[in-house]
């Protein structure tokens, strides 16, 4: 199959259509018949990714490439970056302030559920200018 | 069991996709944390939770969560009651505290995501 290829635009504290952009993803990957559970992954960890922007940043972008191998999916935001990665991969470490918690999110699962969700991750961070995160899930052989 | 079971157990009232309460329940998750409920939950349970906004719908939607009931009488509005309906996620509202609410669905046969099993 041809590979598939886009991009949307994510604009910060738009908690209206915050999710919307891994809801269009997920229904591409459901068009393209990636098995369920696959797709579940994928989801989970482009709407963490998502809602990160949404909180964190000025505005941002996803980015995916689904082939017959891999779906891969690069974040890239305007927010204030990320001082200690390491730190901010940690369950339960946040800097979200309490009304992004009354929301549900901000309770320091975001990157921790991108990596137990994807095959590859890598995230790099630059404070003050942004942060890219960048994850693939792997698809098995076609039948 | 069933949704209807369900809605009946809990005395809840349903709030989106009165259609589909035939649809099959086996395992419940319940949370007020999304990420939780993203990194913790299976798919096709329930969502018990007190949160009320549309990141609750993207969750279900996303964690691909079969339905939700929202606790203590927390109603969403109406955009949210939208969102659920066009992503084909059945909303019931129940008087009940959380711990109510697990508990009967519990004593009914209702399991968690996270195979205690009794």
């Amino acid at each position: 199959m041809e590979n598939t290829e886009g991009v949307f635009f994510l604009t910060g504290k738009d908690f209206k259509n915050a999710g919307a952009a891994s809801s269009s993803l997920k229904g591409i990957l459901e068009g393209r018949g990636v098995p369920q559970p696959i797709i579940r992954r994928v989801a989970i960890a482009a709407f963490e990714a998502e809602m990160n922007v949404i909180i964190y940043a000025v505005a941002g972008m996803m980015n995916y490439t689904i082939t017959d191998e891999m779906i891969k999916i690069r974040i890239q935001d305007m927010g204030p970056g990320i001082p200690n990665i390491e730190q901010a991969m940690k369950e339960g470490y946040s800097t979200a302030p309490d009304y992004i918690r009354e929301m549900g999110f901000g309770s320091g699962m975001g990157l921790p559920n991108i990596k137990r969700n994807s095959d590859t991750l890598t995230v790099n961070s630059v404070v003050g200018e942004g942060t890219t995160v960048e994850f693939s899930m792997n698809l098995p052989p076609a039948e | 069991m069933i949704l209807s079971d369900i809605r009946d157990i809990l005395k809840a009232v349903v709030l989106a996709r009165k259609e589909d309460m035939g649809m099959q329940i086996e395992r419940a998750y319940c949370a007020d944390l999304m990420s939780d409920v993203l990194a913790f939950s299976i798919s096709h349970s329930l969502l018990i939770t007190g949160l009320t906004n549309t990141q609750v719908i993207r969750t279900a939607e996303v964690a691909t969560i079969t339905a939700i009931v929202f606790i203590q009488n927390k109603r969403p509005d109406i955009q949210t009651i939208a969102l659920a309906d066009e992503k084909k996620i059945p909303l019931l509202v129940t008087d009940l505290s959380m711990f109510d609410t697990c508990g009967l669905l519990f004593e009914k046969g209702l399991r968690s995501c996270n195979g205690l099993e009794f």
